[in-house]
């Protein structure tokens, strides 16, 4: 196999990037071994599990089933960046606050994809949080847990509450 | 007073036992700062990347590693029998325990012979895991394939292939249980229900695969490996034996364990190749499986045909049940623990509520060439549960009985224990009665019967399913590990320390992979003492840093765990209060703990802790002389007598069939448990909850499809379907709380029984929906293509 390398220059998080990575690098593995950006995690690197959710130029993707060189002059954006923004500080907080996660693997991922629905806004039905998150597997919760903390943020932020906690 | 004599801090106004906490876990897990093992890089570190057979059954003619070796970055390949010399013995999963079972001797790797379809072969070791798993590539291996045994039904007829020549038959085990007269009952009954139930191959695909980083002092000859693990001590044990290192050199450190459900309780022959990796380099190792690995190397799990009946009289009073299940093994019995647990349970805990009085149970147990199987959440629990609910139904339904009131016509009365099942188990501290008084609350049972009706009559077909259980937690020692000869402590122990600033220190054997231990820990710590739970700092997963232990499995955190902890807490109190007694000159006996701080008899704060940890570690000379403090104390606890704690409950669920597409739709799930007393309540709600869905996928998703030749045809995610957000219901969860006699915390096992009760439910709950087609299924997972063969319409 190849070991041929491209430089890319990105900004993650908000931070200006550039390396020299090899081409058939996946995203996820360049931001984990190359950045250190280790929240971002691998569960079945084929695009089933959601757990490497990121986004990319505003997008959520499948970091898993991009390559790091596709992101050359784009913005990704991991769970560190969404943390330290603050962006979804409320979710989080929900998160912890319901229990919302046990092992704890999946919820970066989780986090990521439930963001997306904040950033739309307005209430969602139960039924469909749960078709926004059906991407993102989780063994550990059954789900009904993450539901209820997706919902209360949703009502508190329609109800026109801060995301800040 | 001794501290045993004091009222019980449980049930007292202080008491965090019943709160409702958070983990401190979950904050770091949600800002992405989780410390799993994949995260931790270390200097010089290496990947190693596992060549694996491709065949179900083969032999290895040749192994030519010389392209491989060339290959950029590569700093080792190594090969079965290359590993065979540097391990003191091979493995063979068998326990006294089980009487007359076999098994074959198992090596690391495959050494002249691939006895499944994933078995590793050679581990290749490399600067990178692309490098190792390129160079593995160049690997070339000339194999001369064998019959494979692929289909349990056929392992032992008489001229079939022999998995292990050595061993006569493909049989690793046979057990029977007799009670009664069960020929004389099932002659005697009004009514007979006899069927034949199918149950697939399941795994447990945790979402973080299995996971090692090994690195190994020549100078010191110490052996440090963190690893995704629920059992630190047995596989600091299985690691030293199998690689001939003293047990005491070897440290295991458990970070963030990304799921489990008893697949990481095992030894695999891939991790102690990375590990022998790593002692030859002297350099670290990691290895991370993949997913295709996970599903062709984790453990297998559940895959059983039973063939069942029950006798009822005309008043629905069971009078026994008769079944015969056929457990398909892999091509090793599971070092240590065994493949013959799943088989064993099924036969313990079938028409477990129950109680009738006779009962014929036997079980064989085939090799087959795939993986191993063994204990996975609720071992056996799912297929007992499913067999035995199904037939009471069956019976019920043919009377005219209700399915509730056929279960309150037949369970063991609340107020009838101790009693003893007519499986021979003893059964303590149950509740089925106000169970089931309780879901139909829950439920609502008369109004959804009502609604049912409406649904049928606009021809909807909805179903509801009744599933009661027993479910065995927290095994003992005169159980089947230890005593059977594995290297698996039974008890589990707590060391706790008062620091200089009043600070507690709480190192446990048990583990948290995040169902909340350590949370358990502080909670039950904090209250047995009386102080603040900030003041408590909880470690576990290290063992240079915690008692020695068991480890979690078997839902035995709380209830074995947590009342080590509550006995030495109670113990550190104790000589608290003696020093605070000299220091006040007061009795001991009139003074008490509250919020950290040495209160009187008149309530009136004395002395706070951080003051009687600074003069007990820096102002010794305003003690007596004769008082040499300790203030670090030990205990430890195990059953004493019983071979589990056994948990009880109701589940109830609520689906939609569609009789076109066969597809079933989950429209709501119940659940009420009695797990002793409730520590933290809502972590054990998301235990019920988390274990409901794990078993909701076995009924109706995940399946491990193999082909005739031993190949499994599903290994992807996208494939093996696992339950997701959009399929799964909302689970309602409810508590009868009836404290365990067999300790002082009075907590049983919570984390299984969710998976254990929900398979039945479901079919259940299918069943009764397509009761108007006079169709039922009888197999897992339910498909849709099942569903329509049970109504013929495919």
């Amino acid at each position: 196999m190849s070991e041929e390398t491209m430089p890319i220059s990105l900004t993650v998080n908000g931070e200006n990037v550039s390396r020299n990575v090899p081409v058939r690098q996946h995203l996820v593995d360049f931001l984990r071994t190359e950045l250190g950006l280790t929240g971002t995690h691998l569960g079945c690197e084929h695009g089933s599990c959601g757990a490497c959710s990121l986004r990319v130029d505003g997008l959520l993707v499948r970091g898993c089933l991009m390559l790091a060189v596709q992101t050359d002059g784009g913005e990704v954006v991991t769970i560190e960046g969404l943390d330290a923004t603050g962006e979804i500080a409320d979710l989080q907080a929900a998160f912890v606050e319901r229990n919302a996660l046990q092992c704890g693997f999946c919820t970066p991922g989780m986090l990521m994809a439930a963001a997306e629905l904040m950033r739309a806004g307005g209430r969602k039905t139960r039924a469909e949080i749960r078709t926004h998150l059906a991407g993102n597997f989780c063994r550990c919760t059954g789900y009904h847990a993450i539901v209820d903390a997706v919902a209360v943020t949703l009502d508190r932020r329609a109800n026109g509450g801060s995301n800040r906690v | 007073m001794s501290e045993a004599a004091r009222p019980s801090p449980l049930a007292g106004s202080h008491s965090y036992v019943g709160r409702t906490l958070p983990r401190l876990a979950a904050k770091a897990a949600v800002a992405g700062r989780g410390r799993y093992t994949d995260d931790v890089s270390v200097p010089r570190m290496l990947q190693a990347a596992f060549l694996r057979s491709p065949y179900a059954h083969a032999r290895i003619l040749s192994i030519e590693t010389a392209a491989a070796e060339r290959a950029p970055g590569i700093a080792l390949v190594m090969t079965g029998p290359e590993l065979a010399k540097l391990c003191t013995g091979p493995w063979v999963g068998t326990l006294s325990s089980f009487a007359g079972m076999k098994s074959a001797p198992q090596y690391p790797m495959a050494v002249d012979r691939a006895c499944w379809a994933g078995e590793p072969v050679a581990m290749v070791v490399a600067a990178t895991r692309a490098q190792a798993e390129d160079a593995a590539e160049l690997i070339r291996i000339e194999w001369q394939e064998l019959p494979a045994i692929a289909d349990k039904r056929t392992a032992l007829e008489r001229h079939a292939p022999v998995l292990h020549a050595e061993l006569g038959d493909n049989l690793a085990f046979r057990k029977s249980i007799e009670a009664g007269d069960v020929e004389a009952a099932f002659a005697g009954a009004d009514l007979v229900i006899e069927e034949n139930f199918e149950f697939g191959r399941h795994t447990g695909v945790s979402l973080e695969p299995r996971a090692l980083l090994a690195a190994y002092d020549k100078a010191t000859g110490k052996l440090t490996i963190i690893t995704s693990s629920q059992c630190p001590h047995m596989i600091q044990r299985v690691f030293a034996q199998t690689l001939g290192i003293p047990d005491h050199n070897v440290q295991i450190v458990a970070p963030d364990v990304g799921g489990s459900f008893g697949l990481k309780i095992h030894s695999y022959g891939d991790e102690v190749a990375a590990v022998a990796a790593a002692i030859q380099l002297g350099r670290p190792v990691k290895f991370i499986a993949d997913r295709l690995e996970s599903f062709v190397s984790d453990i297998h799990a559940r895959e059983n045909s039973v063939k069942a009946r029950i006798a009822v009289k005309r008043s629905g009073e069971i009078l026994g049940f008769d079944i015969d299940v056929l457990s398909a093994a892999g091509a090793y019995s599971q070092y240590p623990r065994t493949s013959v647990f799943e088989a064993n349970q099924i036969l313990t805990i079938t028409g477990g509520p129950y109680r009738h009085k006779h009962y014929r149970a036997r079980a064989s147990v085939v090799y087959l060439n795939k993986p191993p199987s063994s204990q996975y959440r609720a071992v056996g629990h799912p297929i007992g549960n499913a067999i035995g609910e199904h037939l009471l139904d069956r019976a019920a339904d043919r009377l005219g009985i209700d399915p509730i009131e056929m279960r309150r016509r037949n369970v063991f009365p609340d107020d009838a224990y101790p009693a003893v099942s007519a499986s021979g188990i003893k059964l303590k501290d149950l509740s089925h009665q106000r169970c089931l008084d309780l879901i139909v609350e829950r439920m609502r049972y008369g109004e959804l019967r009502a609604e049912q009706s409406r649904w049928r009559q606009q021809g909807v077909e909805r179903g509801i399913g009744i599933a009661a259980f027993i479910k065995g937690t927290s095994p003992g020692p005169l159980g089947y590990y230890g005593s059977g000869g594995a290297p698996i402590s039974l008890q589990d122990a707590c060391v706790i320390k008062l620091e200089p600033n009043g600070g507690i220190i709480c190192a446990v054997g048990v583990t948290e992979q995040g169902q909340g231990t350590n949370t358990m820990v502080g909670q039950v710590a904090a209250t047995a003492l009386g102080v603040p739970i900030e003041c408590v700092r909880v470690i576990s997963g290290d063992t240079d840093a915690v008692p020695y232990g068991g480890g979690t499995f078997g839902s035995r955190a709380a209830a074995i765990g947590g009342e080590a902890v509550y006995q030495a807490a109670r113990a550190l109190k104790g000589e608290i209060l003696a020093i605070a007694g000299e220091l006040l000159q007061t009795e001991p006996s009139r003074l008490e703990i509250r919020a950290g701080i040495v209160v009187d008899a008149a309530g009136e704060r004395r002395l706070p802790l951080a003051e009687i940890g600074r003069i007990c570690h820096f102002q010794l000379g305003e003690l007596p002389s004769s008082r040499q403090p300790v203030l670090s104390h030990t205990r430890r606890f195990r059953l004493v007598e019983d071979l589990y704690i056994f948990a009880n409950g109701v589940h109830g669920a609520y689906v939609e069939v569609d009789t076109d597409t066969g597809f079933v739709r989950l429209l709501k799930h119940w659940v009420v448990e009695d797990c002793g007393r409730l520590i933290n309540p809502l972590l054990a709600d998301e235990q019920v909850r988390g274990g409901c869905v794990q078993g909701i996928g076995g009924a109706l998703y995940e399946h491990l499809v193999y082909d005739g030749q031993g190949q499994l045809t599903n290994g992807t995610l996208a494939d093996y379907l696992v339950p997701m957000a959009a399929e799964m219901p909302d689970i309602d969860v409810a508590h009868v709380e009836t404290p365990s006699s067999a300790s002082e915390l009075g907590a049983k096992g919570v984390g299984e029984s969710g998976t254990g009760a929900a398979p039945a439910a479901i079919m259940n709950a299918v069943n009764d929906a397509l009761r108007p087609f006079n169709a039922r299924v009888t197999s897992q997972p339910i498909t849709p293509e099942t569903v329509l063969r049970a109504l013929g319409k495919i």
